[in-house]
């Protein structure tokens, strides 16, 4: 019976959180790249100053995102995976993918 | 595909060349005579004829829909070795062992490939260099003889083999890359030896550029392959691409093996070079080995390609 009530209650609240999530992220407007099909989209992420931005792979093959200045560089990619990075400065960011080096995109920062 | 910067070339190289650049059946054809020529070769105290197997982008510890299990069709692949009527002498994996570079996939890939009971000499591809030392894991492993990123050579009956690395140190916009100490090494490497030694070059990505769209060529091939131009026999052999892909350029050999993990669409046929997924059944159709014969006497390689089906 307790195993009952505790079902229940996940599935009473289950659809609350799933559509929490987007509600919640909106306001934030977290800048995010997807890795899709051997190419970074946006090519060009335009964010303020202080703002975090979010790649993530969507290809079925690993990728990295490595900064051309090697400012930022993240691990390996898999499938799902993500990588942020917080950029405090103005300015433009190139980056590339360290496997797939023809793949590039940058970040540009304004204050 | 005679080659206008060598007017020198006879008949006869143009005609081979011609064989060279013949379609998979023909291939095979060449490769069934080398191997009949080598049964009847018996003792000599000249260099022999003889065979090495190659293997490539075996990405073990891939799971994806375009398959499942690239352990199990590595597996597969080794089998097929074991069933060889005439044995290779050795192994070369041209790169793209594992998929993520983990010290399980790595693991596992030995002891797959161990089973063949062949010395096997290894080229790193990208995905073997995602360790947090950026190929430490393979050089561990693999790199004992080898120099910089893993670059190595040896000779093996009068032929003068060269593991090259271009997966290493990539830089933004670019393809694969062999970098300015790998080609001053090779210069060092080659100097001296006559032009008519024959030579074999292993390396990961292409050495000349099958589509740049999608980074399947080497931005400095052509500072490597000035260096490999006198020679009077070059054979090339890569992975990366997961099919087959030939050319002849002059003296020059280039070939491509298939994956033994999942193809890949041929350039220009897909949005992306990612992972092909086929209709059940097809997939070993795509997947295979490539067992090369060096021919004494024309002092040529032949290739056979086979399929896992």
């Amino acid at each position: 019976m307790k195993r009952l009530i505790l079902a229940a209650m996940l599935a009473a609240t289950l659809p609350l959180g799933l559509s929490a999530a987007p509600a919640l992220s909106a306001p934030a407007a977290a800048p995010i790249v997807h890795i899709s099909n051997f190419t970074f989209g946006p090519q060009v992420m335009k964010i303020k100053a202080g703002q975090t931005v979010t790649w993530v792979n969507d290809d079925d093959i690993p990728h990295n995102v490595t900064a051309v200045d090697k400012s930022f560089k993240s691990k390996v990619l898999d499938t799902g995976e993500r990588f942020s990075f917080t950029f405090p400065h103005a300015g433009t960011y190139a980056y590339f993918c360290g496997l797939h080096p023809h793949m590039t995109g940058s970040v540009v920062v304004t204050a | 595909m005679t080659d206008p910067d060598h007017p020198s070339t006879t008949r006869r190289d143009a005609l081979k060349c011609m064989a060279w650049a013949g379609t998979g059946a023909l291939w095979a054809l060449n490769g069934g005579v080398a191997s009949s020529t080598m049964l009847g070769a018996g003792p000599s105290t000249k260099p022999a004829s003889f065979t090495f197997l190659q293997i490539s982008d075996s990405h073990v510890g891939f799971a994806k829909p375009a398959n499942p299990d690239a352990r199990a069709t590595l597996r597969e692949a080794v089998a097929k070795i074991a069933g060889m009527p005439v044995k290779p002498d050795f192994i070369v994996h041209t790169g793209d062992i594992t998929q993520l570079s983990r010290d399980s996939e790595f693991d596992d890939a030995d002891q797959i490939l161990r089973e063949t009971g062949l010395p096997t000499f290894y080229v790193p591809g990208e995905h073997d260099m995602l360790d947090e030392g950026t190929g430490k894991a393979f050089l561990g492993r693999y790199g004992k003889d080898s120099l910089g990123a893993g670059w190595f050579s040896f000779d093996h009956q009068g032929v003068h083999f060269i593991g090259l690395v271009n997966v290493a140190d990539l830089k933004p916009g670019g393809m694969g890359r062999l970098g300015a100490e790998q080609i001053a090494w090779l210069a060092k490497d080659l100097a001296g030896r006559p032009a008519s030694t024959p030579i074999i070059v292993l390396a990961h990505i292409p050495l000349w550029t099958v589509y740049a769209e999608w980074g399947w060529g080497t931005d400095d091939a052509a500072e490597a392959l000035k260096l490999l131009a006198r020679f009077g026999s070059v054979s090339i052999l890569n992975g990366h691409i997961h099919q087959i892909a030939q050319k002849v350029e002059g003296r020059m050999v280039f070939h491509t093996a298939r994956s033994t993990a999942f193809p890949q669409p041929a350039p220009g046929t897909a949005p992306s070079p990612g992972p092909q997924t086929v209709p059940p059944g097809q997939l070993h159709a795509l997947l295979g080995i490539t067992d090369v014969a060096f021919h004494r006497g024309v002092e040529r390689i032949a290739l056979t390609d086979s399929t896992l089906a």
